[in-house]
């Protein structure tokens, strides 16, 4: 029972502190792969550290919700870090629900922080909301359906059930099916965590964003928990990427070896996410907003194949 | 007297819930008047499924009552109509043979009906009752076609005697009293395409009215559904369940669909009715496949699954109505776009409204997400079904359920981003007053009506399953072991559940980082300045997201079905081309529904009546002439 809540706090540091090493990675390497140097892959801490120190500046407009949101969402990417198998197979929140929860508790943070973009009277809140909440929503098909052939084929629909079933069959998972689902689920990332080519993290201009015109009237320590939750956003999408579909490394008991181990791994797997994310990014120009659906409607596509694959190939 | 009415209505209320829960608990109960009325005389019989609608019913209108104290203006007929709304919809579920339903029933719809007309001189509401009433009728016509078949075959006019009786029947006959009577009932509950009616005078109806209109009224329907599917056919041929549940997909994608470009925040409300029947009957149409392939477990999770989505959709439906109703009663509009601000001058209603808003999002660890997870649970495990084309109908359901949660999400930020955050955008909104203590009470209630049926999974499902069982052939207490009462498991292990526990560790997670920062020193002061403005001078409501922008991109991406027309309307100056004075721009859109379906219905009805009126010459002596040609054309046939 100790070991077990153990590990998941050791769960919630390593999502907690290496989240913005995540960011930081990736902005580092797209800077590399267009010939920049770039900032130094730390820099995220930094920007948190300075962003914690100032003083935060609230609109008068604004009521509670807006004071309050910056925490609502920190709350739910840290329980997601609780329930998301990270660096074992069975976190201690892990009964508590499965990946439904996983993605409603996304949609918790989604519904907050959208309504605090309302909040301001802006019309740049507003935008950033409306634009934020038309993806989130045309996103959450995918991810379902995708999951979906996932427990289908692992015959439970526990997160940890997932990862052990394919960790010890993992022919089960050379299969067509797999990677249609793999593919699906990865655009649904970049859409659902605000990356190119639905979104791009990188830009102030007003007319082309989503998250950033959402969060605009933040600062200060405001700023600094909703730049965290969405590291962690990253953080953990790219995790269930990487431990649901190539869950090898796992470990299915909290112990320590097993655990650095398990750390190692996924340490390895995000890297390899990270460079594609990074090649995705550098590669790809942003989509016009209202092209963003067919890509999703694309995602979708592929998840449903992937499901028709199951039923037709058993 | 309107007080002495309305505390009737809730001592009633509460008899309902004893008198249901009762029946839900096995308790049961008949009352056989012979005399009383013809065609089998008045019979009521309680059971555990009817229990259950007659408790939904009391427990609602408790609240409603409450809030009506503080609200309704009580005109008599009002109070009276209402008085015998909440009777009538308590009896529905007691009726025991088809004439007393058709009574109650039918007392029910008139009711409602009066209620929807209280605004008499308003043409709109004079429209929206017009539309009802037709609308209702039609049902009801299916509804007793469908019983008189049943009752022709089967030689009884007694529910009772049905259920014996049914497996008895021959297959298309079985089939086509499922369709006249699923037609009918469906009609009630609002599933598209016979939705057209409840958009129109769900909101025309005093708000606590409304609120019970839409919260139960319609619920019964749904009772109508699983007693037709379940209980007196007792199961049928696939297509019946694959039918419910991808109507039931089609209503939730499309109500939600509508919701989000309706800025009428009554309306908006029953559109998200329309969405979450089609819900609730995913989850009755996989309970009805499961139990069509002999899988009664996970029939009973289906079930069990709609079920709780019923008291759900209840709940924060009931609250989401009477919180609108406070708001329109502050503002004295329905109209989103001259709200806004209202967080500040009506906090209760705000926080209440915001808890209401959570909950119909399906947003944990509140209860719209419980059902709304028990109905993915169910769907998911369709690969126990080994045909292709049932698991295929499966993923559309599990596909549109999805998109439907998103998209319900999205709607409520609008609804409550808009009418109750920024600044007021009308001098009725920036007047508006915090809504009375019995308004506040009923509210209040619901409110955390939704929180414990959100945080009491493991009390709640039990119950349910022991409403559910007895439909399938299963033994009273269910032969599924439930969880203690920290978790639910579902079907040995495939998922489980707990809401406390993400309640609790939410809680935590909130903490904690408060903590944190301020253990490490974090800048805890905060400044008050304006709103960032690119430099302009003052922040005005006129420079908010409005509503219709905020629900521009859907509209965009969902064309094909709004069909939006743009209509661009600029006053020139009359001296020169170059001065506006006003431009006027609206970007409606339309249902094709009314202009596909019932559109071509109405006008071959119009084209009947002009040939129709070629005999109509007026003449009393042709109307004779008429009346012995009918007469002697009968005695030939005879």
């Amino acid at each position: 029972m100790t070991a077990a809540l153990l590990a998941g706090l050791a769960q919630v540091l390593v999502v907690a502190a290496g989240a913005p090493l995540l960011v930081g990675v990736v902005r580092t390497l797209k800077a590399r792969l267009v010939g920049r140097r770039g900032p130094s892959p730390w820099q995220p801490y930094a920007d948190l550290r300075k962003l914690l120190g100032k003083d935060a500046v609230v609109s008068t407009t604004t009521s509670w919700v807006f004071r309050a949101t910056p925490y609502v969402l920190a709350a739910t990417m840290l329980v997601t870090a609780l329930v998301v198998p990270v660096l074992v197979a069975h976190p201690p929140l892990a009964f508590a629900g499965n990946i439904i929860l996983v993605m409603y508790l996304f949609m918790l943070g989604t519904f907050f922080l959208a309504l605090a973009g309302l909040d301001a009277g802006s019309a740049f809140g507003g935008m950033g909301s409306s634009r934020e909440v038309a993806v989130a929503a045309l996103a959450e098909p995918t991810i379902i359906v995708a999951v979906f052939a996932l427990a289908l084929r692992a015959e439970t629909l526990s997160l940890g059930g997932v990862v052990e079933r394919f960790g010890r069959d993992p022919l089960l998972a050379v299969n067509p099916s797999h990677l249609l689902a793999f593919a699906a689920f990865f655009i649904v990332m970049l859409a659902e965590t605000g990356r190119l080519p639905v979104d791009n993290p990188a830009t102030h201009l007003e007319l082309t964003m989503i998250h950033e015109a959402m969060v605009l009237e933040y600062s200060g320590r405001y700023l600094a928990l909703v730049e965290w939750a969405g590291a962690m956003k990253l953080f953990v999408f790219m995790t269930l990427l990487a431990n649901l579909f190539v869950p090898a490394g796992v470990p299915s008991l909290a112990e320590p070896v097993p655990l650095l181990l398990g750390l190692l791994a996924l340490a390895g797997k995000l890297a390899v996410l990270a460079t594609a994310l990074a090649v995705v990014e550098t590669a790809v120009a942003k989509l016009r907003l209202f092209r963003v659906p067919e890509l999703l409607a694309g995602s979708f596509a592929l998840a449903l194949l992937s499901v028709t694959a199951v039923f037709l190939l058993r | 007297m309107a007080a002495l009415a309305y505390t009737l209505a809730a001592a009633l209320g509460l008899a309902a819930v004893a008198l249901g829960v009762g029946g839900m608990f096995g308790w049961t109960w008949t009352l056989a008047v012979s005399w009383l009325v013809p065609l089998g005389g008045l019979e009521l019989a309680l059971d555990p499924l009817g229990g259950f609608f007659v408790a939904l019913v009391g427990a609602m209108a408790v609240p409603a009552s409450v809030y009506a104290m503080g609200y309704a203006h009580g005109s008599r007929r009002g109070v009276l109509a209402y008085l015998v709304f909440v009777g009538a919809m308590a009896v529905v579920p007691l009726a025991a043979n088809v004439m007393t339903f058709a009574i109650a029933w039918e007392l029910m719809s008139l009711a409602s009906y009066f209620l929807v007309l209280h605004e008499r001189e308003a043409r709109e509401s004079a429209d929206a009752a017009w539309a009802y009433a037709v609308m209702t009728h039609v049902g009801l016509a299916c509804l007793l076609a469908g019983m008189l078949l049943l009752a022709t075959w089967t030689g009884s006019v007694r529910f009772a005697d049905w259920r014996l009786a049914a497996p008895g029947l021959a297959g298309p006959a079985r089939s086509l009293a499922f369709a006249l009577l699923a037609l009918g009932f469906a009609g009630k509950a609002g599933v598209i395409p016979l939705h057209v009616w409840l958009p129109l005078a769900h909101p025309a109806a005093p708000s606590h009215v409304s609120a019970l209109m839409s919260g139960v009224m319609i619920k019964l329907g749904v009772y109508g559904l699983i007693r037709v599917a379940l209980d007196w056919l007792g199961g049928g041929p696939p297509w019946w369940g694959v039918a419910v549940l991808l109507a039931g997909a089609v209503s939730a994608v499309l109500g939600v669909l509508y919701a989000l470009v309706d800025h009428d925040l009554k309306r908006l409300l029953a559109f998200h009715s329309i969405e979450n029947v089609g819900i609730i009957l995913i989850g009755l149409g996989a309970g009805m496949l499961y139990h069509g392939a002999g899988l009664e477990t996970l029939a009973l999770l289906g079930l069990a699954a709609a079920l709780y989505h019923t008291v759900n959709h209840a709940a924060f439906k009931v609250l989401l109505f009477l919180g609108a109703g406070a708001v329109v009663q502050a503002t004295g509009t329905r109209d989103m776009e001259r709200m806004g601000g209202l967080v500040k001058r009506m906090p209760w209603t705000a926080a209440c409204f915001l808890v209401g808003s959570a909950a119909i999002a399906a947003l944990p660890p509140l209860n719209g997400f419980v059902s709304e997870w028990l109905t993915f649970v169910a769907l998911l495990q369709s690969a126990a079904i080994a045909r292709p084309a049932i698991n295929l109908a499966f993923a559309a359901g599990i596909a549109g359920l999805a998109l439907t949660s998103g998209l319900a999400m999205a709607c409520f930020v609008k609804a409550y981003g808009i009418t109750f955050l920024a600044l007021p955008r009308s001098d009725a909104a920036a007047g508006a007053r915090e809504a009375g203590t019995a308004m506040r009470a009923g509210m209040l209630v619901l409110a955390l009506a939704c929180v414990a049926l959100g945080l009491g999974p493991t009390v709640v499902l039990p119950a349910l399953e022991r409403v559910a069982a007895p439909l399938l052939g299963l033994p009273a207490p269910p032969p599924r072991a439930l969880g203690d009462w920290l978790t639910v498991n579902v079907s040995g292990g495939f998922a489980s559940l707990s809401t406390l526990a993400i309640a609790a560790a939410l809680g935590l997670a909130l903490v904690a980082p408060l903590l944190g920062l301020a253990l490490a020193g974090a800048g805890s002061r905060r400044r008050l300045y304006e709103t960032w403005g690119c430099g302009r001078l003052l922040q005005t409501a006129r420079m908010e997201y409005t509503a219709t922008a905020f629900s521009n991109p859907f509209k965009r991406v969902f064309d094909f079905l709004y069909r939006p027309v743009k209509r661009l309307d600029i006053e020139f100056h009359p001296e020169s081309r170059f001065f506006v004075q006003r431009i006027e721009w609206t970007n409606p859109t339309r249902s094709i529904f009314e202009d596909w379906l019932y559109r071509p219905v109405l006008d071959g009805l119009h084209w009947a009546a002009r040939r129709a009126r070629a005999i109509q010459s007026g003449s009393a002596n042709l109307y004779l002439a008429y009346i012995l040609a009918a007469l002697l054309v009968l005695l030939v046939l005879a």
